[in-house]
């Protein structure tokens, strides 16, 4: 009976990006810094 | 409509400066973002290429103040998304890229010859102790053989250094590898890469 049940049940994760990944954008959105002015938008990343 | 309202709110605070708010909304939209590419592109590490590149443009575009679309966050986030996996396949279209099958590998053909770290150490090793029997020799031998394999001089210059004839460069040079053979065949000792 117990021959018809796969061995691994919990083979299939739920796929996620790496920690790393979301540590990387929040990083780069502390670093990103926008300035508006008049019709210009300067970008800068203080690293 | 709860989830909306919510994400509504994550959004304006980040605009207004909250940066956990991003963190929040980043790690909700996580395994739906990344599933839904996944889907389409198969492939792990280029899910987290376009994972990143999906968030940079929404952290730009919110940042700006460029983002108007009241509640409809993931949607937008998922639209951005299957933008960035269509110009992923356009852009491996004019670039193909080759990947081996059983049948046939390129890298069967083109080859590296430089040697692996592994072997480098070994070749290392094998000239070091190479170098302590050749220290083992009698000098003139050593002497011929240090200039014919290191120096890569000709007999007849050997001859002209030393200043004997080139049979006797010759000879001591037969001399010496006889000897270093002798030497290593009574010590046992393995030199091969």
């Amino acid at each position: 009976m117990e021959q018809i049940y796969p061995r691994h049940q919990n083979k299939c994760k739920l796929v996620k990006v790496k920690p790393e990944s979301v540590q990387l954008l929040l990083q780069y959105s502390k670093a990103l810094n926008i300035v508006k002015h008049k019709e210009l938008t300067f970008e800068s990343n203080l690293n | 409509m709860q989830l909306q309202v919510a994400d509504s709110i994550l959004v304006q605070n980040y605009i207004s400066g909250d940066e956990k708010s991003l963190e929040i909304l980043i790690n909700k939209h996580n395994q739906r973002l990344t599933s839904f590419i996944y889907s389409k592109v198969q492939d792990r590490a280029i899910t987290e290429d376009i994972f990143q590149d999906t968030f940079i443009k929404v952290i730009k575009t919110l940042k700006r103040g460029a983002y108007n679309e009241e509640g409809k966050f993931l949607p937008w986030v998922m639209r951005i998304a299957h933008n960035l996996i269509i110009d992923h396949f356009r852009r491996n279209k004019r670039m193909p890229k080759f990947q081996g099958s059983d049948d046939f590998n390129i890298f069967s053909v083109l080859g590296d010859d430089k040697l692996d770290a592994e072997r480098q150490i070994i070749k290392d090793q094998i000239d070091n102790d190479l170098g302590l029997l050749i220290e083992e020799l009698p000098d003139d031998q050593k002497e011929v053989l240090v200039m014919r394999i290191y120096k890569d001089m000709s007999f007849k210059e050997i001859s002209e250094n030393t200043g004997v004839s080139i049979n006797t460069a010759l000879g001591r040079m037969r001399y010496a590898l006889i000897n270093l053979r002798k030497i290593i065949e009574k010590n046992n000792i393995v030199l091969t890469n």
